[in-house]
């Protein structure tokens, strides 16, 4: 909402306030002023003109020569608008002068003619292209006939105004019109609001002579009100209607249509506009469409309209679609001479179903969406004939066409002091509540120390006794609010152990040395399901703003590996990134199951120590130790067994298994799959950290630290080249019997002197008795057991 | 004899100054008072000297003994002490090469402030509540006094998956879930998480993005209450200097509604790029919850009231740190992500 001081000026006394005093007062009384726009910002001597001579540039065709009379002098200048002809008044620069965009108008020579300033567009005084009446959007503005000659043209443009743009949140509908806004003001600044004085004369005629009118719909359609102006003449509306509208941002058209639109800015009202001729039948009636019905709106699109759609009709075919837009059958032109005026209040449901079925939203429909005021309906109709009447020469025929099953009635809303108190934390006196209810210009009765208001119909949005605190309180002023903190029971806040733990592993994963990242939840069909562990139907959303984030994810990995190419495309070629997020799997519920996971994914060096020649890439063991650490932390023992994942390198790939159930995937990225990523060796970890995290950790309890000597013993052995390490560590450890402690790999060789297909695998095994110092004896026979059963197992020790 | 003791002595002090090493001064120990050296000797000629010059001369070589073994011990520790500079010496290296590197990771700029602002709270005696992020149109709209057909209530800024059920647009139903989990019990959470809303990326906008919203509800819970909470965590957040205001506002879920400004952490309050020249910035939205909030979770409106707030980790993270693209949260750019490695404190 655009607001010209100026023009609110006529309903309510602002002149104490600077425009910037003013937007602030209003912002922190609960609308917030967006910007102040001065509207004769940077401009300077400006004066009407007088274009005495209007002839071509003798160098030029398509440049004038002009004699311009400014009030004291006449000066030569050049125009180049093509509008420009003898015996306009215009806008003139004179030299000095300054325009908008830092622009000075100096005396000048062009192609050897002399030009002593410049006759102006509106575009050049500041005015968005998009306001500027079309007959003027591409040349100067002309003034009438009457402008005075040598005045202040930016005083009879009516520019030296500043304008407010409100941003209204959608409770505040009420200050969608000049009189809302006046409302508002006059609670802030304690002032009168003063309405406009309708009062014209009315023809001997009466309205019903020429009209009728009947509503079949009266639910959609409470109230319509007709008014009959016979006699217009369909012309440009005069300067400080042209120039309130475009300060309001709206285009002026003609008298009629721009009386409608003041009307509507002024009271919120929006009103249409018929050519009675054009109407043929002299009747309007309200109904439901037919099914199969169309009508081509203004817009000149033709619509189809269906049986929950109201319209305005002629008695046979429809003439608008009822709060959203006017049918072009009956639109006013300049032939136009006998006016329909249509107020009414349509109910919110019929116009948003309209609006929402057409896909038309009108400054109108918007409103009747969010329910305008009914008690302005009638005012609005004659404020429109009053200015019709005084504007377009109109006869205005007597009496109106009214068909009325609209509650008017004001709401009564009944409060306490103490409550409003209360819910503020503050002791506003009783006196001063009345006082701002007052301002509010809302009748309030005091009694039994309640307040009992009648609530305007103009403030739709006040219906219980929490819209009365907030009245109070920003108009008493939020600054006043003391500041406390909630009393009562209070319990220690923290984590949950879920949310602790997940703390704990974010921690990790850093520690670790990966960067957190977030990706998108939303990804293509595509990508949805890929390096899913358990991959289900998808989840789809019904209107998609592109293919790219058309489906919920199931794997974070596709996104990472985004991230991993993103960064090595800008010469980073070692990147470590993790995430936790979650995926979104097919559940038999109503939502889908949402899991939370963890993933990472490394490429590139992992060791970068060149000087002492220590460099290494990332390799599977790199993440498998990330899991084996975290698992550590948490106190689980996570499992690991070879698995196949399409996208993956299916010789370096392994489920993770917690209980024997597979809760995520560790691997190589597939290399095919690396190369479309244009990605080196890479590798992924995800895992269903709900699964992981789930149960709450034994507690934790010392072992005695050993006081007695252990003794390691190594096994080299000569195995397949497919024999995995943990089946042999499980054959040690079921042989080694109470006394072996530890199994460790600390050497895996392949090549040289090996038999093709053949590995050689070291162990080391430590052997420890809590209770006393082991004996040589002892430890042999416990590795005897080990190695026999190692040799029973195939295999052979190496020599 | 005298004379040969004193020759001798002089000899052996000599190769014992001549000595270099450990090495050399053990072989001069060797050489002279080893089983067969002249010392030993001496010692054993004594039988034939007469019987009252034994004790004399038993003196002189136990002395002259006594001083070559002080001696050579004196010597041996110096030539260990050499040993030991140059051996520190050859050991010397080039402190100013780099160490080898810690590999650091560190989280993501927003959970930093979603973890700074959940922990300023817990301290308060907040929980964390969380909630799907595919939710229900009941929790996400309705039971926030948002029906069907309301006009804040925009089908075109939604992520719908059926009719009923969308992406969250904030993590207000959590607040909703909660109410109605905790069946009029006293409520003190904050939920922090990720929303949606139909929004092409740009450098303001993201259709993903972060919110961290606070619910207390028990009996007698004020408005100063709320603005009490408030100012205690914009003093935390953003500096003890902060002060606060409150600007009327609009919420469907809440009644009254404020916008809470902070006064400008850069300028101060005079005017800044960063305030856009007001002195103030605007951080999170909040009021008192609606009584149709209350009473659809199931709680009496009459008896128990409560706040909320809510606000944009994005929004605060980019005030706090200059991000100017919200994009870069969700690039993953290590150069960015690495910026955040640091204590603040
Ligand atoms: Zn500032």
């Amino acid at each position: 909402m655009l607001v010209s001081i100026d023009w609110l000026k006529d309903y309510v006394n602002t002149q104490n306030e600077t425009a910037g005093e003013l937007a602030e007062k209003v912002t922190r009384a609960g609308i917030e002023v967006d910007a102040v726009i001065d509207r004769s910002e940077d401009l300077k001597k400006l004066v009407v003109g007088y274009v005495e001579e209007c002839g071509k540039h003798p160098e030029a065709d398509k440049l004038s020569l002009c004699q311009v009379n400014v009030g004291d002098e006449t000066l030569q200048i050049i125009c180049g608008a093509p509008n420009i002809a003898q015996g306009q008044k215009v806008v003139v620069a004179l030299p000095g002068a300054r325009l908008p965009g830092g622009m000075k108008i100096k005396k000048a020579k062009l192609r050897g003619e002399v030009s002593n300033g410049m006759i102006c567009s509106l575009q050049e005084l500041g005015i968005e292209g998009k306001v500027v009446p079309k007959a003027y959007a591409d040349g100067i503005y002309v003034l009438p006939e009457d402008a005075p000659t040598g005045t202040d043209a930016l005083d009879y443009l009516h520019l030296n105004d500043h304008v407010l743009e409100l941003g209204l949140t959608p409770n505040r509908a009420d200050a969608m019109s000049m009189l809302g806004v006046a409302y508002e003001v006059a609670a802030i600044l304690s002032e009168d609001v003063k309405l406009p004085a309708i009062n014209y004369e009315t023809a001997a005629e009466k309205a019903e002579s020429l009209l009728k009118l009947r509503v079949d719909a009266p639910d959609d359609n409470p109230l319509y009100v007709a008014k009959v102006v016979k006699n217009v003449k369909v012309a440009e509306s005069p300067v400080w209607l042209q120039q309130r509208l475009m300060a309001a941002g709206v285009r002026p058209l003609n008298n009629v249509v721009d009386v409608t639109n003041f009307v509507l800015l002024e009271y919120g009202q929006p009103l249409h506009a018929f050519d009675y001729d054009d109407l043929k039948t002299g009747e309007i009636v309200v109904r439901r469409a037919k099914d199969g019905e169309k009508i081509t709106t203004l817009d000149d699109q033709e619509r189809k309209l269906e049986p929950h759609h109201l319209v305005i009709t002629n008695g046979e075919e429809p003439v608008a679609l009822a709060g959203v837009m006017g049918g072009a059958n009956s639109e006013v032109s300049d032939k136009t001479s006998t006016v329909v005026i249509e107020s009414a209040y349509f109910a919110p449901a019929s116009v948003r179903q309209s609006s929402k079925d057409h896909g038309l939203r009108s400054d109108a429909s918007s409103r009747f969406e969010k329910g305008i005021d009914p008690n302005r309906v009638e005012p609005a109709a004659e404020r429109a004939a009053q200015l019709l009447a005084e504007l377009a020469g109109g006869d205005v025929l007597e009496g109106s066409l009214i068909a009325d099953s609209l509650d008017r009635s004001e709401r009564t809303v009944t409060v306490s002091p103490d409550f409003i108190n209360e819910r503020l934390g503050m002791k506003i006196p009783f006196e001063e509540m009345i006082a701002i209810l007052k301002r509010l210009k809302f009748e309030t009765e005091a009694a039994n120390n309640q307040l009992i208001i009648q609530v305007p119909t103009r403030r739709q949005d006040i219906r219980i006794e929490e819209d009365v605190v907030e009245e109070i309180a920003r108009l008493y002023g939020y600054d006043e609010i003391p500041a406390t903190l909630p009393v009562g029971e209070s319990v220690p806040g923290g984590l949950t152990p879920y949310q602790e733990k997940r703390r704990l592993t974010r921690r990790f994963m850093e520690s670790a040395g990966l960067l957190q990242a977030v990706t998108y939840a939303l990804t293509s069909d595509k990508a949805a399901r890929q390096f899913a562990l358990q991959p289900t139907e998808t989840t789809k959303l019904l209107m998609p703003m592109s293919e790219e984030r058309s489906v919920l994810r199931q794997s974070l990995i596709p996104h990472l590996l985004e991230a991993l190419t993103h960064n090595t495309a800008r010469q980073n070629d070692s990147v470590a990134l993790y995430e936790v997020g979650s995926v979104f799997l097919e559940s038999a519920g109503e939502l889908p199951d949402e899991q939370e996971h963890l993933a990472a994914a490394v490429t590139g060096l992992w060791v970068d120590h060149s000087w002492q020649g220590e460099k290494k890439a990332v390799d599977f063991y790199v993440l498998k130790g990330i899991i084996e650490g975290l698992a550590d932390k948490l106190g689980l023992v996570l499992g690991f067994e070879k698995g196949e994942l399409d996208g993956l390198h299916p010789g370096r790939t392994a489920f993770v298994l917690k209980d024997g159930e597979r809760i995520g995937i560790i691997g190589q990225v597939h290399p095919a799959e690396q190369k479309a990523r244009d990605l080196k060796e890479t590798y992924v970890l995800e895992l269903n950290l709900q699964a992981l995290l789930a149960e709450e950790a034994a507690p934790l309890l010392y072992t005695p630290v050993p006081r007695f000597p252990s003794i390691s013993r190594d096994i080299a052995l000569v195995l397949d080249q497919a024999t995995e390490a943990a089946a042999i560590e499980a054959v040690i450890r079921g042989a080694g019997g109470r006394l072996l402690k530890d199994v460790r790999v600390f050497d895996v060789y392949e090549g040289k002197n090996m038999e093709p297909g053949k590995k050689s695998v070291a162990f080391s095994l430590v052997y420890f008795d809590p209770e006393k110092t082991l004996t040589d004896e002892e430890v042999t026979e416990a590795h005897d057991r080990v190695l026999s059963a190692l040799a029973a197992a195939g295999a052979e020790q190496r020599s | 004899m005298e004379a040969e003791l004193k020759k001798l002595k002089e000899d052996v002090l000599g190769k014992i100054a001549e000595a270099s090493d450990s090495k050399e001064l053990n072989d001069v120990r060797v050489a002279y008072l080893g089983k067969k050296g002249p010392i030993t000797d001496l010692l054993k000629g004594m039988g034939k000297l007469p019987a009252e010059e034994r004790p004399k001369m038993g003196a002189l070589v136990n002395e002259m003994r006594q001083e070559v073994t002080e001696t050579l011990e004196a010597r041996k520790e110096v030539l260990e002490a050499e040993a030991i500079t140059k051996q520190l010496e050859a050991e010397s290296i080039d402190v100013t090469l780099p160490g080898r590197p810690v590999n650091l990771g560190n989280a993501h700029p927003l959970t930093r402030i979603i973890e700074e602002i959940e922990d300023l709270f817990i301290s308060m005696g907040y929980e964390i509540a969380e909630g799907p992020e595919v939710e229900k149109d009941y929790y996400n709209f309705e039971a926030l006094n948002l029906p069907k057909g309301h006009p804040a209530r925009d089908m075109q800024d939604s992520f719908y998956i059926t009719e009923d059920i969308l992406l969250r647009t904030h993590t207000s139903p959590v607040q909703a879930r909660t109410m109605e989990q905790k069946e009029g019990e006293p409520i003190r959470i904050i939920c922090p998480g990720k929303v949606y809303r139909r929004d092409n990326d740009d450098a303001t906008h993201s259709h993903q993005f972060m919110q961290i919203e606070g619910l207390v509800v028990g009996e007698g819970i004020r408005m100063s209450d709320l603005k009490g909470t408030l100012t205690v965590f914009a003093k935390k957040m953003f500096g003890d200097e902060r002060e606060i205001r409150l600007r009327p506002s609009f919420f469907p879920f809440t009644e009254p509604s404020v916008e809470m400004d902070i006064s400008c952490f850069k300028c101060g309050g005079t005017g800044c790029n960063v305030c856009k020249g007001t002195g103030w910035i605007e951080i999170l939205g909040a009021g008192m919850v609606h009584p149709n909030v209350l009473e659809m979770a199931g709680y009496d409106p009459k008896k128990m009231t409560g706040f909320a707030f809510g606000m944009g980790p994005e929004r605060i993270a980019m005030l706090k740190y200059g991000v100017d693209d919200i994009r870069q949260f969700y690039t993953n750019d290590t150069r960015f992500l690495s910026q955040f490695q640091r204590t603040e404190v």
